[in-house]
């Protein structure tokens, strides 16, 4: 009996061991009682931004003692799969930086708490932001605010441009020139393949912002509704911009998606002639010396200007208090800090959130920053409900477009009907 | 008396504490959480949301008006039932070839099992960039030095399947092979000395002999077969660009827009819906082919 009873134990015990296991490593964490408060901070992994915010903790815990910043970053590919995973189990970081186009999802879920407003009064982040950044306002209170924003500009491979015998130093204006350069740019051989492209049509890479913000608007349309609410793409305009984006790959064959896997391998590469893409490619480009190429605005159609601009936001965890909270307001108050926009550019080629850091006669006229400053004046940010979702959508028109043989206005009517049911759904009782 | 039945109780005991840690696991990891999809099925549940609103079979409804869901339903199904049949001939030619052979034959065996072993990651990557258009890729480059026209391969609504099967065959023959080439030598060499005797042609005696009694092989294969041609996923997510499963949608396979409405989309409740179904399907297949087994028992 006595050894039965033993037996019975060790089974228990085993059961318990198996639990605590599923019940993960909770509740070590938190009482280092050494005076130091730990805050625990979460970006994706793009190497020189981790590696900047690395050299700033040392920085910010050098100054503030008291204080240990513990940086995770997680791959991009899964970044908000990890994050969303992260709020039913009450664990993650205190201070978060996220895509501005998740953040109606995230205060949907009571994630994020409104920054405090006598560290971050109102007032002067409207007078000194870009609009943009109304993106992180929700009722009245802001919720994430930006150390960087980011804008999008034409990136040319010079030598190409010499080998083409034009001048390197004036790239495209308008759609048409750039049309035309695209044409004499493009290598292909015998059978029609190519060889270099002129024009870059990588649509999951920057290109499908290209059409639902810059070419729909510059063919006189709106892509959505002000609220952001009800897709209105589905008109001439919008057939205007996908046959005009369409016909590059189709009748003028500069260029097609996925050349050489993806448009920033072609670059980098030298067999990709112009590119639209965004700021943050600047430092990925910088570090290869054989590349000499140069940034130009985004050319104009029908004598319009547009740009898409983005944001990463960092904000504060609802579940964040006491002294973890003012920490983390401190912290937070140092990446927003005018010195660390000013390194950020520098350092990554995000342009600085901040108007006035922006436009500073150095980085305004600076060959390579000045064209994604200049393009934020007319920048425009998409409200994504579902930012892979919305995306897609775009993909599959040109798909169906290319592909399949389909007039532009089925494809683009189908595209909207889907992206509708995306936003419906989402708005559904709100 | 009374010792012995001790013994063999705590004997009895044992084997339960040894089985505790897997059954725990079991329970934890793969019962609850199964159980739990067919609840969330009905909550529109956003993964982030505190509560998860019950909404009745409304996500079932949607299924029936979703054509992604048709579509990548029949991408699975189109998947078993081509790649399956073409993996299992093409592994009966090779095995009842090497099994004829008797020199070099375990070069071969290696050479053939070598895909089944690497890395489906791995090995989706490396042929994702031999079908791509030249210059860069190698099935395009020996077309076009051969005066061929180039193929667009996985930028092709209609050759893109065809090319992510192509590549799942190729990892899949050397199993196939090898345990059919088991089978072959499990059948006693007397059948064939009595089938020469009696006069059997070459065919003859691979339809009346070699085939039937295979039979039991083939079925182990069909079973074991299927199911891991309905969880195609790896080499979609990798061959596609962006694993987007494109181009529209020609390549997904229910279990990446499963994936996709999970963990990008993050509508929880409709993604386990359609993870019912998907559950009800294998359920169906699988109590058909137990059928078959058990007649073939008796």
């Amino acid at each position: 009996m006595k050894k039965e009873r033993r037996i019975l134990v060790m089974l228990l015990v085993l059961l318990g061991m198996c639990l605590s296991l599923f019940a993960g490593g909770k509740g070590e964490e938190e009482t280092v009682d050494d005076g130091v408060t730990e805050i625990v901070y979460w970006q994706y992994f793009y190497e020189t931004k981790k590696n900047l915010i690395d050299e700033l903790i040392k920085e910010f815990e050098a100054a503030n003692p008291d204080i240990r910043v513990i940086h995770q970053t997680f791959p991009y590919e899964n970044y908000n799969t990890k994050v969303a995973s992260s709020v039913p189990t009450g664990e993650g970081p205190n201070v978060i930086n996220l895509y501005y186009g998740w953040l109606p999802m995230y205060m949907d879920a009571g994630y994020l708490q409104p920054l405090p407003e006598d560290a971050f009064p109102p007032e002067e982040i409207e007078a000194e932001y870009f609009p943009l950044v109304e993106a992180g306002k929700f009722d009245g209170k802001y919720y994430a605010l930006p150390t960087a924003v980011r804008s999008l500009a034409l990136f040319y491979n010079k030598d190409l441009f010499r080998e083409a015998g034009l001048d390197p130093d004036s790239p495209p204006e308008t759609m048409e020139e750039a049309l035309e350069m695209a044409k004499k740019l493009t290598k292909t051989d015998k059978a029609g393949n190519y060889l270099q492209e002129g024009w870059g049509l990588q649509l999951n890479g920057q290109i499908h912002h290209w059409l639902r913000e810059i070419l729909v608007r510059q063919f006189g349309g709106q892509p959505y509704s002000d609220d952001g609410r009800t897709v209105t793409y589905n008109s001439q305009a919008g057939y205007d911009a996908l046959k005009y984006a369409t016909d590059f790959q189709l009748v003028h064959h500069v260029g097609m998606p996925n050349f050489m896997t993806d448009d920033v391998t072609a670059f980098k590469a030298g067999t990709l002639a112009m590119n639209i893409d965004g700021s943050f490619r600047l430092g990925t480009l910088d570090e290869i010396e054989e590349l000499d190429y140069g940034v130009a605005d985004i050319p104009t159609l029908n004598g319009v200007a547009s740009n898409f601009a983005s944001y990463w936001a960092n904000g504060i965890t609802s579940t964040t208090t006491g002294k973890e909270l003012e920490a983390s307001v401190k912290f937070l108050q140092f990446l927003l800090s005018d010195d660390v926009q000013a390194r950020w550019l520098e350092a990554i080629g995000e342009l600085p959130a901040k108007k006035d850091i922006a436009l500073r006669p150095e980085f305004v006229n600076d060959p390579k920053y000045g064209p994604f400053i200049r393009g934020l004046e007319n920048a425009h940010a998409t409200m994504f409900v579902d930012e892979t979702g919305q995306r897609q959508v775009w993909l599959d028109a040109w798909d169906q477009v290319v592909l399949n043989g389909m007039s532009v206005e089925d494809a683009l009517n189908q595209a909207a009907e889907t992206e509708q049911a995306i936003l419906d759904r989402y708005y559904e009782g709100k | 008396m009374r010792k012995q039945r001790t013994l063999s109780r705590s004997r009895e005991l044992w084997a339960y504490a040894f089985l505790a840690v897997p059954i725990v696991f079991y329970v934890v990891v793969r019962f609850y959480p199964s159980i739990f999809a067919f609840y969330l099925s009905l909550t529109d549940w956003d993964i982030v949301s505190r509560d998860k609103g019950f909404v009745g079979f409304e996500n079932y409804a949607r299924l029936f008006s979703d054509s992604v869901f048709r579509k990548t339903l029949f991408n699975t199904i189109r998947y078993v039932v081509v790649g399956l049949p073409a993996s299992m001939f093409l592994g009966f030619v090779l095995a009842y070839n090497i099994n004829k052979l008797t020199f070099g034959s375990s070069l071969y065996k290696t050479v053939f099992f070598m895909p089944y072993i690497t890395s489906m990651v791995a090995v989706a990557w490396v042929w994702r960039w031999l079908y791509q258009p030249p210059p860069v890729g190698v099935f395009n480059n020996i077309l076009v030095a051969i005066g061929l026209p180039s193929q667009q391969f996985l930028r092709s609504i209609g050759q893109a399947w065809i090319s992510i099967l192509v590549t799942t065959v190729w990892a899949d023959l050397g199993f196939q092979m090898i345990i059919l080439l088991a089978g072959l030598k499990g059948i006693p060499d007397e059948y064939y000395e009595a089938a020469r005797i009696d006069g059997a042609g070459n065919m003859q005696i691979l339809r009346k002999i070699t085939l039937p009694l295979l039979k039991p092989t083939a079925i182990f294969l069909l079973i074991s077969g299927t199911i891991r041609y309905l969880r195609i996923f790896t080499q979609v997510m990798n061959m596609t660009s962006q694993g987007d499963g494109g181009p529209l949608n020609s390549t997904k396979p229910l279990v990446l827009y499963i994936y996709d409405t999970a963990f990008k989309s993050f509508e929880m409740g409709y993604s386990a819906a359609m993870t019912v179904v998907l559950f009800f399907i294998i359920l169906v297949i699988t109590l058909i082919q137990m059928r078959v087994t058990r007649s073939e028992d008796q």
